[in-house]
């Protein structure tokens, strides 16, 4: 089975998928492992693991605040590596998405990183500066290696490019639910329900909903809608405090899934 | 020449440039290039853009023969571009308004911009309070500090200044920040970028609005010697108003020009903001939409730059320039901060011009350069802005001592 597989499977057809995300190396490297075994104990189903960037354009306060004490922890795109390739020696065998801005993996060099990428154990990218249309090099690269290249779509997205993501997609399909950057908010974004009936329309694929969810009742909102629910900025919070904290909110978000049956 | 790249390419300059952006904003890019394309074909539009550049921004600027800089240099004859004379005091202004414009026509009421040295924020805040939008403005704390009287010049406009308190806390992090207010608010609001450089459409766009300097500059030098230069020279920072004076004159092959980058204290210190000149630091990446040369690490973390000017402080470089140099079209090279310091002295003495610091860096060039140079030989310096804003950091690093005797020529 490959990554691209491995990351479909993941679905499970019972009810919706937990999506956590961590920061690679926040609080600090050998931290950052614990969270995710953490997570994974949790009962996640998919990883989502942050690749530290200087300049996180996409994201809210918690993440850029958490990728800065991981760049000033000396994490680098090798080291998150590493890191997936230390987790699957552990016997984690979730299947994990980098979740990476473009340049670094630019610097690293694009084929080179998906190569190393599949010898580390990572089974698919998600990179949220690289519409389809720049992506040419690394989908290639992906294909080659059977890894998922996993694509956004927005609120604003157009017709004409729901239609370009929905097929070019690989795994699954991001939705981000709101215009705006990473980072719990109060209340689901209104719209959404319209927003993911939408996409579903014209796309065959999972679709996974992130962006401003952070407790179990709001990921028990969006599990009506959706195939995975993606949380981020509310467990990287949580990463900073303990490892208790962050066990505590996964399992509330895991349990919140339970039973979960979309309502299309 | 003044259309917008086919779509097909995505704004591409050869293998720089492109639109790498959150979903979220494609649609606005989409949109704001609609939106260009269809003005450009209403001839209300350009009248109106025409009309405000003549009666508010004072169009054209003067083309000023530097003669006691020419003598005092030994060297060819040395035009100043007056960008310095545009209204709001820099060339930003042409830019600002054109794209305020465009904010209107697409009815969006809310403009986010950011700000290095404060002019382009300047600029902004002009055209939204001359247009009636609602303006906000990010600048880096550390810009804050170094550009106090602009930072007041945008409130007196009516703008709100946000800070920024991340990253290097310059002109980087206030990109960073006007695009994540961007993302949020992208059905009302538009970003209006000051610089050649971010996703298409904007380092077409921009550069369509700035290169009125180098229209202007080419009829007024055929107008004054009857020829045309052989060179122009210009800093850059994102490179817009290089791209702005350079452009017109791509075709007119005798026609040598240098962009001049900001070599800080020194390149091999690496504290600097020249992308070209620093091998070792610089290579093609993305930074904040485009693909081009950045200053970045080895795994790809972009550094943080140093530039006594504010506007030149910026770890990329805006695409059109990394092709016209691959092109060999442009040639790049860089002052340093002390080199920009004495410039800024010798024009202000020589011609009773106080220039930018951005803009004395193109003038440290052709101190450089003219005397190698024929006695008739032509050279036009783009004066892209006037040095108020800077007198706190010259007075700094200066003190009146340097005023009174190191710094004068005479």
């Amino acid at each position: 089975m490959n990554g691209t597989e491995r990351i479909a499977n993941a679905f499970p057809a019972h009810r919706t998928a937990f999506m956590p995300y961590a920061v690679l190396g926040y609080p600090t490297p050998q931290a950052s492992l614990e969270v995710i075994e953490t997570l994974v104990a949790a009962g996640a189903d998919l990883l989502e693991l942050g690749v530290p960037f200087s300049d996180p354009l996409a994201d809210g306060p918690t993440i850029q605040a958490a990728t800065q004490r991981a760049l000033e922890n000396g994490v680098t795109l090798s080291q998150c590596l590493a890191t997936v390739a230390e987790l699957r020696n552990r016997d984690v065998g979730t299947p994990a998405l980098l979740m990476s801005y473009v340049n670094p993996i630019l610097a690293y060099g694009v084929r080179r990183c998906v190569a190393d990428s599949v010898a580390s154990g990572v089974d698919g990218f998600i990179v949220p500066d690289l519409p389809p249309e720049e992506a040419g090099e690394l989908e290639d690269a992906c294909r080659q290696h059977g890894l998922a290249l996993v694509y956004l779509l927005a609120p604003t997205s157009s017709p004409q490019r729901t239609a370009l993501v929905a097929e070019k997609s690989q795994g699954f399909i991001y939705l981000v639910s709101l215009t705006g950057v990473t980072g719990a908010r109060d209340s689901a974004p209104p719209g959404l329900a319209e927003f993911v009936a939408r996409v579903r329309a014209v796309a065959h694929k999972p679709l996974a909903v992130g962006f401003g969810i952070g407790t179990g009742e709001q990921a028990k909102a969006v599990a009506q809608l959706a195939e995975g629910v993606i949380v981020g900025s509310a467990l990287v919070e949580q990463a900073g405090e303990s490892i208790e904290r962050v066990q505590e909110l996964a399992v509330e978000l895991r349990e919140a899934l339970n039973g979960s049956e979309i309502r299309t | 020449m003044n259309t917008l790249t086919s779509t097909a390419t995505r704004g591409k300059f050869g293998p720089y440039g492109g639109q790498f952006v959150p979903e979220v904003l494609m649609s606005a890019l989409d949109e704001l290039e609609t939106a260009y394309i269809e003005a450009q074909g209403d001839p209300l539009f350009e009248a109106e853009l025409q009309g405000l550049l003549h009666t508010y921004v004072g169009r054209p600027t003067p083309l000023t023969f530097a003669a006691r800089l020419s003598d005092y240099l030994e060297g060819p004859k040395i035009y100043l571009k007056r960008e310095d004379l545009a209204h709001s005091g820099a060339h930003k202004i042409n830019n600002a308004l054109g794209q305020a414009l465009l904010a209107q026509r697409m009815g969006k009421r809310q403009v986010v911009a950011e700000t290095g040295a404060g002019q382009h924020g300047v600029g902004a805040a002009t055209a939204c309070a001359l247009l009636g939008l609602e303006c906000v403005v990010y600048m880096g704390t550390v810009d804050i500090a170094r550009q106090q009287p602009n930072v007041y010049r945008m409130q007196l406009l009516g703008a709100e200044v946000r800070p920024v308190d991340s990253g290097s806390r310059t002109l980087k992090d206030a990109v960073n920040e006007a695009i994540r207010a961007w993302v949020t608010n992208v059905e009302t609001t538009h970003y209006l970028l000051g610089s050649a450089l971010g996703p298409h459409p904007y380092p077409t766009l921009v550069r369509n609005f700035q290169n009125v300097i180098g229209r202007e500059a080419r009829g007024q030098i055929l107008e004054a010697e009857g020829r045309l230069p052989n060179l122009l020279i210009a800093c850059v920072g994102g490179g817009s108003n290089a791209i702005g004076l350079f452009h017109p004159f791509l075709a007119d092959q005798d026609v040598d020009m240098v962009g001049v980058e900001a070599g800080g204290e020194s390149i091999a210190s690496g504290r600097h903001a020249a992308r070209f000149a620093d091998p070792q630091r610089a290579r093609v990446g993305v930074l904040h939409g485009t693909r081009s040369f950045v200053l970045q690490n080895a795994n790809g973390q972009i550094m943080e730059t140093h530039s006594i000017s504010a506007g030149l402080d910026y770890p990329a470089v805006g695409p059109e320039h990394a092709l016209l140099r691959d092109q060999e079209r442009v040639s790049y090279t860089y002052a340093t901060d002390d080199e920009a310091l004495a410039a800024f002295h010798l024009l202000a003495k020589l011609e009773g011009i106080i220039p930018a610091l951005e803009s004395a860096h193109a003038v440290a060039e052709v101190v450089k350069c003219a005397p190698a140079m024929p006695r008739d030989a032509i050279v036009i310096v783009n004066l892209s802005g006037r040095g108020d804003k800077d007198l706190d950091t010259v007075m700094q690093k200066s003190g009146s001592q340097g005023v009174r005797e190191s710094e004068n020529p005479l």
